[in-house]
């Protein structure tokens, strides 16, 4: 029989049964400590065009601002926006989402994002992942400090998983947080000699007198005999969830991959790029067209895999700002503000579009030219790590913001 | 016996000039470890002979060091000594050129793949080799220069004033950027360094000031003549807007020249003075930046009026001038001699440098108005340097375990392209640094699982060979393999000092490529 061990927070070692059939019984271990919440976060770097995300087709402002690049009003048609409530519409790529819409599991804030005016990809990205707009001195990112405000049952080095080769800004931090691009290449490889190799390195490391060292080193080769035990390279998505083989694809595959080998996963990332759309962006077809169409295939074989631990799993998307409203000389679309995020989840008060729309006529936009933004990115995240995971004080992860449940958008009951 | 060493350089130190600097191994050891990037072998031998005091002195001084070996371990590699108009010219702008047909092509037959994935295009592929062999180069002159603090000073000041490669056209600048700019002034005045980084095209594309244009007129201005460094005069039409022509204010510069450059993120400036400095700086842009032209100064997107700077007034119609009294200002700034004093010595000695040590460099900043020889000099002869505190107090960056590594084995490199590509999997891609914030120089970034367990791999594959283009002269091909015990293998690569278990699991290793492996891939490896 296969075992595992489960690295207790008081040292001692538990032994877990693991395998096929009884992975039930990991998992009641970690259920029955109370919490088994996950959030996987997804960045889409580049600055996505949430309005040909979700179109606001009960605008004629957005046909007038964009006369090449708009998604035509829903017309049943598969070159037109998905209605989904009378004024918002979904991109037609986005159609494998939108059964997550009917079934009120999809939810959706807009006109949401910064407070800070920045259209630097770089610094919006980096406030967003710190969530302290304006200030780049922040050392650690919010995710690592919701990390370190909630108190971990188990120790276990899968506790946050970014599948990236570097470990992202939102996770960067004095809590443990592991980066790793391909779970199957994780440990270490010496060919026929792997296994004498890896247990030389873990002695030298074990009794480093270096203490950081010693506890990642720690960390690592627990995290090496966890990912052994569950095999990833016999990874079989269940209800036949259907993984694009893309990198985004793969990063989700194995996002569901580890989520069900029970490793203690409560914090995912992973990130997709390619959004950054100033010339040819395109509509139904083309550029960003062709990278929703991975993106939203790749989450929906996600929710589909995870089938009903779905019921304790969000999903939440972001990107560092929207786009312009009117589209620029070369049928693309520059910078902008507000932007569109999305929430999925069992516990989400899903088939609604939250936040309050400013429109887009001229003078309701931001400086004259972006949709404005009337939902500040923090409290979704707010409330996210409050109703979902369940931390009762999350004042320490938005540092310099009177972070307050009147202002959460009511994505869970 | 470290700690008997440890004591020896303590106690001389505390009694120090600096004529006695200590000369025992592990002292020398640290020294090649910091002010250089590690012992290649022979270099104890050759400074216990010339004594650190004389060393440090050398390598403060790089042009007098002959370093014929790496110039030609470089000769192979082309672009690294053209022009960003070279560049441009012989790579980019084909590439750009066959992107644009490529895309109309695309447009008329609607060819868009499924998983955003496009066929490999060659003249993009030859466009990415400009950042590649750049890459290459860095890394050779790390292994093999001579001229090993100019390698890390250069390292240390590119971080310092960041541009990250995949910010557009950045890509073909930073080859310009790194040798001319950076390189030649890190032993140089600060003020200089500022100067020469603040009218760089590359910096004046990272952080966007080249499309900053302020003044209620500038965009009604008339045809201005205009005469670029080393060309001809031109007239300068006003042009009509387009994408990313400049549309008003870019604070982007600004703020990070007080924050990241000179001041310090505590710096004691306000949001006024970060968008006064703007205006100032309005005008400095890029002649034709899609073609690797230079530094112009464009009267019509400047803004003439007056400003203040930190309490400095910057009188009306100063033009050019106005960036020029903004930098020495903030060149002159105290804030700006600890902000970089306690950079260098964090580099140089700990994480948390010993504030005594950061206060005598800053001043020795004011002193000498801003000389960098002088305040690097101040740092590498203070005792805090050579303190017990210090010794192995660094976790190498994966950049410095890479090169260290290949340094201490006496690797031979002759392809260093799959070594460019390592850094991206040990999470530190050459030249790639999103955030003009530029790699952090401190542990917590750099020890974690994932990174750990790749040092650990990378350990194994150069120690058996395994990486392609690079062989060290002790593998398990190499029947000849010298070093076959324990003592020998880390005292050659870690001089000697390492803990019973690291030595005890070195010694149970079964043939060499595993010792080897197992000392650069030991905790006392990680360190310097």
């Amino acid at each position: 029989m296969l075992s595992r061990r489960v690295f207790l927070k008081n040292g001692a070692f538990a032994f877990v049964s693991l395998g096929f059939a009884p992975s039930f019984m990991a998992r009641t271990a970690v259920a029955a400590s109370g919490r088994s919440k996950q959030l996987i976060a997804i960045f889409q770097r580049g600055a996505v065009d949430g309005l040909s995300v979700v179109v606001p087709h009960g605008e004629s402002e957005y046909y007038r601002a964009r006369p090449n690049i708009a998604i035509p009003r829903p017309n049943g048609g598969d070159a037109a926006a998905i209605d989904l409530d009378g004024f918002f519409g979904f991109n037609p790529k986005l159609q494998p989402l939108k059964p997550l819409w009917d079934r009120r599991d999809l939810a959706i804030v807009h006109a949401c994002g910064s407070p800070d005016s920045t259209r630097s990809h770089f610094d919006a990205q980096d406030y967003m992942e710190s969530a302290t707009p304006g200030v780049k001195s922040t050392a650690d990112g919010w995710l690592n400090r919701y990390l370190q405000a909630q108190h971990a049952e188990h120790q276990t080095p899968f506790r946050a998983v970014a599948l990236t080769a570097q470990m992202p800004r939102m996770l960067q931090g004095t809590a443990p947080a592991l980066a790793v691009s391909q779970l199957a290449q994780f440990g270490i490889r010496a060919g026929q000699s792997s296994d004498a190799v890896g247990a030389s390195f873990e002695a030298e490391y074990a009794t480093a007198a270096d203490s950081v060292l010693n506890g990642t080193g720690r960390e690592a080769f627990n995290a090496i005999r966890m990912l052994k035990t569950a095999d990833p390279s016999k990874y079989e998505p269940a209800n036949g969830a259907d993984y694009p083989r893309s990198a985004f694809g793969q990063s989700l595959r194995q996002i569901a991959q580890l989520t069900k080998s029970n490793v203690g996963l409560e914090v995912a990332f992973a990130d997709v790029g390619g959004w950054d759309t100033h010339v040819n962006q395109g509509a139904a077809q083309g550029q960003l067209a062709t990278r929703l169409d991975d993106f939203s295939r790749s989450i929906a074989a996600l929710v589909a895999d995870l089938g009903d631990r779905m019921a304790d799993t969000v999903v939440l998307t972001m990107s560092e700002f929207g786009r312009a409203v009117n589209e620029n000389g070369n049928r693309g679309t520059d910078h902008g503000h507000g932007n569109a995020m999305m929430v999925i989840g069992g516990g989400v008060r899903g088939g609604r579009v939250y936040g309050t729309w400013p429109g887009l006529a001229v003078d309701k936009r931001y400086d004259g030219r972006d949709l404005a933004v009337t939902t500040d990115f923090r409290d979704v995240f707010g409330e996210i790590i409050c109703r979902h995971l369940a931390l009762r004080d999350p004042r320490q992860v938005f540092p310099g913001y009177q972070i307050s449940e009147a202002r959460f958008p009511g994505l869970f009951a | 016996m470290k700690h008997a060493i440890a004591l020896i350089v303590a106690v001389v130190a505390i009694s120090a000039s600096a004529a006695t600097v200590p000369n025992d191994d592990l002292a020398i050891i640290h020294v090649l470890n910091r002010s250089g990037f590690g012992a290649r072998p022979g270099d104890l031998e050759r400074v216990r002979s010339l004594g650190i005091q004389r060393y440090i002195d050398e390598q403060l001084r790089p042009e007098r060091i002959a370093d014929g070996g790496v110039t030609a371990r470089l000769s192979g590699l082309v672009t690294i000594g053209l022009s960003s108009q070279q560049i441009a010219d012989q790579f980019e702008i084909p590439q750009l050129e066959a992107r644009r047909r490529r895309k109309a092509d695309a447009q008329s037959t609607d060819a868009a793949s499924t998983d955003g994935k496009q066929p490999p295009d060659p003249m993009q592929q030859r466009a990415n080799s400009v950042i590649v062999e750049l890459s290459e180069q860095k890394l050779l002159r790390a292994v093999y220069s001579e001229r090993q603090l100019q390698e890390v000073l250069t390292d240390f000041w590119f971080n310092h004033f960041n541009v990250d490669a995949r910010k557009g056209p950045a890509r073909f600048m930073l080859t310009e950027y790194e040798r001319d700019t950076i390189r030649p002034r890190v032993l140089g005045k600060f003020r200089d360094l500022l100067g020469a980084t603040a009218k760089s095209p590359a910096m004046l594309f990272y952080l966007d000031n080249w499309m900053s244009a302020g003044g209620p007129d500038s965009s009604l201005a008339p045809a201005t003549m205009i005469r670029p460094r080393g060309g001809r005069p031109r007239l300068l039409r006003p042009q009509p807007q387009k994408k990313n022509s400049p549309k008003g204010l870019n604070e982007n510069y600004g703020r990070e020249l007080m924050e990241l450059h000179t001041l310090g993120v505590d710096g004691g400036y306000t949001q006024k003075d970060v968008t006064e400095v703007a205006r100032a700086f309005t005008g400095w842009t890029i002649d034709r930046p899609r073609q690797g032209g230079g530094f112009i100064f464009n009267p019509r997107l400047h803004d003439a009026g007056r400003k203040v700077v930190l309490g400095h007034v910057i009188e009306a119609g100063g033009g050019e001038s106005d960036g020029e009294q903004v930098l020495d200002i903030l060149a002159k700034h105290p804030r700006t001699a600890a902000f970089v004093a306690t950079k260098l010595a964090r580099r140089f000695v700990s994480d948390t440098p010993p504030k005594a040590l950061v206060d005598r460099a800053a001043a020795r900043f004011l002193a000498t108005d801003g000389d960098l020889r002088e305040v690097t000099r101040t740092i590498l002869t203070s005792p805090e340097f050579l303190a017990p505190d210090a010794y192995r107090a660094k976790v190498k960056t994966p950049f410095e375990f890479v090169v260290s590594a290949l340094r201490a084995t006496g690797a031979e490199v002759q392809d260093a392209r799959p070594l460019v590509r390592e850094m991206q999997q040990l999470g530190m891609p050459i030249y790639m640094c999103q955030p003009p914030t530029g790699y952090k120089d401190a542990a917590d970034a750099w020890v974690n699982t994932g990174a750990l367990v790749s040092r650990m791999n990378l350990a194994y594959r150069l120690a058996a060979g395994q990486l392609r283009g690079t062989a060290i002269d002790c593998t398990l091909q190499n029947a000849n393999c010298k070093l076959q015990n324990t003592e020998e293998v880390v005292s050659r690569l870690l001089g000697g000092d390492v803990s019973d278990t690291t030595r005890a699991t070195i010694a149970k290793a079964t043939d060499a490529t595993k010792m080897m492996a197992l000392t650069l891939g030991a905790p006392e490896f990680q360190r310097r």
